[in-house]
């Protein structure tokens, strides 16, 4: 699948960072986008994000058909709060300047336009993080990553198991889905729905049993191997700690910090441009 | 604890976690609503936390659906990650119950309490938890990220209650096949 985001080996300053530096940045990144509303936090973090893509040379084919999937969506989405809500920007902001009127009982307002404008900034603010975060982190080294913050290496191991599969899953489902076609199964979007969700169970039924017979076989392996007898485990693809990771922790907690404090110091998580005047 | 938690869970994880990522490509468009599909991975997911009970389904759920969204679209919806999560973990509560791998799913009984169970769920986490969270994280409206909750609701509980269903059955008939010796006359 060409669409997919994956790891690529490179020798930037980013790819150097140990993947718990890595892991910590993007969930409080993640954190700090989903609880602030202020709109200039926001824009410093869409900044702030393309300057870290421009370090971690990334290129721009490797993410721009995503890219073009999001916006169509984002689209839809602002659309649609608008037609839905078309004051709920005036609700937040308590006030309303009205643009022009639009039909029916539907006026644009200027309150609308830049809370929908705060709502396409939010959603762009974890878009860089969680392409570089995936383009940068070596699948085996996140396993590591996430154990050494805490969260038990059973399950660390199976996120690494996902990672790993997750090609070898995918050639098997072009396969199957190639023969079921050789077969003269519609597949593609021409056909009509309740067709495709009929042929698409074609699919998933060789797929998933053949899975389960794969969870056997890997599992009856790790087990000659004797996985799970001791309560720790090391890893292998584990970097130490450097001196860039400590900068970029520090850095991260510091911007949660303060983003976490200018948006709740005055009681509610907007920045209100239209009242302070 | 530990004995039920073995490596055949933790592969189980991992692989249903693959599987579910993959399957993200995987939907139908339903266009009454924006960012709404008929998503047959839920049926998968449904179907392995009915086999491998609740930490399993909530992993998958968890696992899945947020590497699902980085890998294909580059953002992760938050507020729509935990709800699959709350999917998975209550459709494995009652894994003794459903009997799968006894070869047990093909009762009547237990196919009702399957499909209650992942009606229940689906309600718990499309028309309670994912709204609720839209609300918080990104102060949607209420009307828009409802209707968007209960449409998911009604499309994966028909996506579950058909596919799942289907998928269970098969698959319970196989596996229960050595049991199903009988005396001969």
């Amino acid at each position: 699948m060409s669409r997919m985001i994956s790891y690529e080996k490179k020798d930037t300053p980013i790819h150097k960072l140990s993947g718990f530096t890595k892991l910590v940045f993007f969930l409080l990144w993640c954190m700090t986008s989903a609880l602030t509303y202020d709109t200039r936090i926001l824009i410093l973090m869409l900044i702030f994000g393309a300057i870290i893509y421009y370090i971690s040379g990334t290129k721009w084919k490797q993410v721009s058909g995503v890219f073009a999937a999001i916006m169509f969506f984002m689209v839809i989405n602002l659309v649609c709060i608008f037609f839905f809500a078309p004051y709920q920007g005036c609700t937040i902001y308590s006030s309303r300047t009205e643009l022009f009127h639009l039909f029916g009982g539907y006026y644009m307002t200027k309150e609308q336009l830049f809370y929908e404008f705060n709502v396409l900034l939010k959603y762009f603010t974890v878009i860089p993080s969680a392409f570089i975060f995936l383009v940068t982190t070596d699948p085996s080294e996140l396993a590591a990553s996430m154990n050494s913050i805490g969260i038990p290496y059973t399950i660390a191991y199976a996120i690494e198991i996902a990672l790993r599969y997750i090609p070898d899953i995918q050639d098997e489902f072009h396969r199957i889905k190639n023969a079921q076609e050789a077969r003269g199964i519609e597949l593609s979007s021409k056909g009509k729905m309740i067709d495709r969700i009929k042929n698409t169970s074609v699919i998933i039924f060789p797929l998933l049993f053949s899975s389960m017979e794969r969870i056997d076989v890997v599992s009856n392996a790790m087990e000659l191997r004797g996985f799970g007898k001791n309560k720790k485990r090391s890893w292998y693809s584990k970097k130490p700690l450097k001196t860039g990771d400590y900068v970029a922790l520090a850095l991260i907690v510091l911007f949660f910090i303060v983003s976490m404090v200018i948006t709740f110091r005055n009681g509610d998580r907007f920045y209100n441009p239209f009242i302070e005047k | 604890m530990n004995k039920k938690f073995g490596i055949k869970e933790v592969v189980a994880m991992g692989i249903g976690t693959a599987l579910f990522v993959v399957l993200t490509n995987v939907q139908i468009p339903v266009f009454v609503v924006p960012n709404t599909f008929l998503q047959p991975r839920m049926a998968v997911l449904a179907f392995l936390s009915a086999i491998f009970g609740p930490i399993v389904g909530a992993v998958i759920g968890l696992a899945g659906h947020a590497l699902g969204d980085a890998i294909f679209y580059g953002s992760v919806w938050w507020s729509w990650v935990f709800p699959d999560a709350i999917v998975g973990l209550v459709i494995g509560l009652f894994v003794k119950k459903y009997g799968v791998m006894n070869g047990e799913f093909v009762k009547v009984k237990n196919i009702v309490l399957f499909n209650v169970v992942q009606v229940v769920s689906n309600a718990l986490a499309w028309i309670l938890v994912a709204p609720v969270l839209d609300i918080i994280i990104y102060k949607e409206p209420a009307n828009k990220v409802f209707l968007q909750g209960v449409s998911a609701f009604v499309l994966n509980i028909i996506i579950i209650g058909i596919l799942g269903t289907i998928l269970l059955t098969v698959y319970s008939k196989i596996v229960g096949k050595s049991s199903d010796l009988k005396v001969e006359e």
